[in-house]
């Protein structure tokens, strides 16, 4: 329930290509917290959106120097906040 | 007293070349995350002690959150912390997400020892990591490798002994994180630079539509390659051997045997107005090695040389996101097409590699659709072989009913089965291009693993056929399965046997279709029919290892269904 009040912030699925964001929050489950937090992505950790394919497909993301693919309902469940 | 020396490291950062590289043990190794789904031992000399050495499957934590992690925490516990070493595999060029899992790994209190792998890479990417410095924040001691050339590697096995166990207080999560942001700004520079071709290219090839054209473009020109060196293959190297030096040769020797008894019957087989015709002789010396080695073995080392090399760029990753939708609707994601392209080589390492997948509901699904959809590259090779002479069509009939019944089976047991298909999170390696006998050595050790499995194989199918034969048991044989293979396939009623062979291998089963003379619709339907039917041994005891007897008869007895039904629909619907 953390700054639902701010504007900018949305999911990463709403993101655009190529832009850059900071990670609010996480929502779902301790394991796919974890899975997310080994590969990187934790709250706080600024990533850039690569791409979004159609239909609900994958999203694929840049943290650090690591590319990610995720599942559309993955993506839906990072919040995060455009820098 | 070191008894062990275990390899950990994140996924895809080379453990399994180091490991090749301790050991002298091969073993397979790519670019992509999860090659190693089992773990591999082999042992290293260090100074008068043979050292047994462990390679553990890639994890990115040592928290357990997948089935890899799991077995890698097991293993680690096994012995106490005195009795082992870990060496920590590093990608230096993405040290970052790599120091998480080793700081860990000292915290754990394991005495650990760091290799810095890829440095040759990071080099190439402008990446400096300043080793000294790394060493002494850490605490334990860090050496540089290129393992894919083994330099550094000399050097890494004479500092094993050096690695050390330091104790740190567990940090948080986030704690850990901070720390790995204020070691990397301390030990690593990047030096600006513009991005080369290969960055512009990774990243087009992970964008929705430049992507699709990469990847359509990759694909058509991979089954163009291995349908030309497959073929070239045959024409100018095996063909010319067998036709040439080896014929002339067992004509002698056929001569010698005076051309009858039973010795004859074994080794030559039945002549074909008066020669030996290798496809239809069926003796173990005639179609046997011919079958194996001059229609299957070309194909397999040109499928073999294409799969490795875009194993070791680190494509099928990228195919994986574009087909995550697709694979959804069978109950799977993106990443069972790693699974389902290495089936197309073999079915047994296709099934092995379904481990990669998190649920048992998506390893039952990829395993039975492997087994019924997905021929294996010995079956393709004398589909194109034997079904070739005739129009194309129905070569590509055969890819487009198998496709069709993976696509629809996949639909229904996605459908029926309980439970869903899980997202997809999957790191996609950057592009690499590995030296040219790093891709031969793995096609070397496939091949050689492939002839090992095969031939026995084949040579027992044939004196199988052979004998039956000789005994006049043929007849009685395939008489008892007349009514199905008759009335429903519409094959003579001697193709029984051929499809019963194929229990044993499906190559060699086809083989024994040629002296049939058979129709070009009767040719089609029993290569579907082999196809999809029942599995090869092999492939057999793997799905039974991998599923458990209860999922390996579900999958079984779907397998019966669909064969039958298939067989019988093809035959009354082709005119």
């Amino acid at each position: 329930m953390l700054n639902t009040m701010t504007t900018n912030r949305l999911s990463l699925v709403k993101l655009k290509q190529n832009q850059k964001a900071k990670v609010l929050e996480i929502l779902g489950g301790v394991g796919i917290k974890q899975r997310l937090l080994s590969l990187g992505i934790y709250p706080g950790r600024e990533i850039t959106k690569i791409s979004h394919f159609a239909l609900r497909g994958p999203i694929t993301v840049k943290v650090g120097r690591t590319t990610l693919a995720l599942g559309y309902g993955m993506a839906e469940k990072i919040i995060v906040e455009i820098i | 007293m070191i008894k062990r020396i275990y390899l950990v490291g994140n996924p895809n950062v080379g453990k399994s070349v180091v490991f090749s590289r301790l050991t002298g043990v091969e073993v397979i190794a790519s670019n992509y995350p999860g090659t190693t789904v089992e773990f591999s031992r082999g042992y290293l000399k260090l100074k008068d002690d043979r050292v047994e050495v462990v390679d553990l499957p890639g994890v990115y934590s040592l928290e357990p959150n997948s089935k890899a992690e799991e077995i890698a925490l097991r293993i680690l516990n096994e012995l106490p912390k005195e009795e082992f070493i870990v060496i920590n595999i590093v990608d230096a060029t993405n040290l970052e997400r790599n120091l998480f899992l080793t700081l860990e790994l000292i915290e754990e209190g394991f005495k650990v020892i760091i290799c810095l792998n890829m440095c040759d890479d990071a080099k190439h990417r402008g990446i400096v990591i300043d080793v000294k410095k790394l060493e002494s924040i850490l605490g334990v001691p860090v050496i540089p490798t290129c393992a894919v050339t083994g330099a550094g590697i000399k050097f890494l096995i004479e500092s094993i002994l050096k690695a050390k166990q330091i104790f740190l207080n567990k940090l948080t999560h986030q704690q850990r994180w901070q720390k790995i942001g204020e070691i990397i700004e301390s030990v690593q520079q990047l030096s600006h630079r513009h991005h080369t071709l290969r960055e512009i290219l990774e990243d087009a090839s992970v964008r929705p539509l430049s992507g699709l054209l990469i990847s359509g473009g990759v694909i058509y020109l991979s089954f163009k390659w291995v349908r030309f060196l497959g073929e070239g293959l045959i024409n100018k190297v095996f063909d010319p051997f067998f036709f040439n030096l080896y014929k002339p040769l067992l004509e002698k020797f056929s001569f010698l045997l005076e051309k009858k008894g039973f010795l004859h019957h074994i080794l030559i087989g039945e002549l074909i107005k008066g020669e030996i015709d290798f496809k239809q002789s069926l003796g173990i010396l005639t179609t046997a090695p011919y079958i194996e080695l001059a229609m299957v073995l070309p194909y397999v080392l040109a499928f073999y040389l294409v799969l490795g090399i875009l194993e070791d760029i680190g494509f099928l990753p990228r195919l994986a996101i574009l087909l995550d939708n697709l694979l959804h609707r069978i109950g799977l994601h993106g990443y069972a097409i790693i699974p389902t392209l290495l089936g197309l080589g073999c079915n047994v390492p296709g099934i092995l590699s379904s481990r990669i997948l998190e649920s048992k509901r998506e390893r039952f699904i990829a395993s039975t659709l492997i087994s019924i959809g997905i021929p294996c590259v010995a079956l393709q090779a004398m589909i194109f072989g034997l079904l070739g002479k005739f129009s194309g069509f129905y070569v590509s009939g055969v890819y487009l009913i198998l496709f069709s019944l993976w696509l629809i089976l996949g639909i229904i047991l996605n459908a029926t089965l309980k439970g869903f298909s899980p997202e997809l999170l999957i790191e996609i390696p950057p592009y690499r291009f590995p030296p040219l006998l790093v891709i031969f050595k793995k096609l070397y050790i496939r091949i050689k693993g492939f002839l090992i499995e095969a031939l026995p194989i084949v040579f027992l199918g044939v004196i199988v056929v052979n004998i039956l034969l000789y005994f006049g048991l043929f007849d009685f044989l395939s008489s008892i399965f007349s009514p199905v293979v008759e009335g429903l396939f519409g094959l003579p009623k001697e193709a029984a046997i051929p499809l019963v062979i194929g229990f044993l291998r499906k190559d060699v089963a086809v083989g024994m279709l040629v002296p049939l003379n058979l129709t070009a619709k009767q040719l089609f339907i029993s290569a579907v029919l082999l196809a999809i039917s029942f599995p090869c041994i092999a492939t057999f005891i793997v799905l039974w290892k991998e599923l458990g007897l209860k999922d390996l008869f579900k999958a079984t007895l779907i397998m019966i269904i669909v064969g039958l039904s298939v067989g019988t629909l093809l035959n009354f619907s082709i005119p």
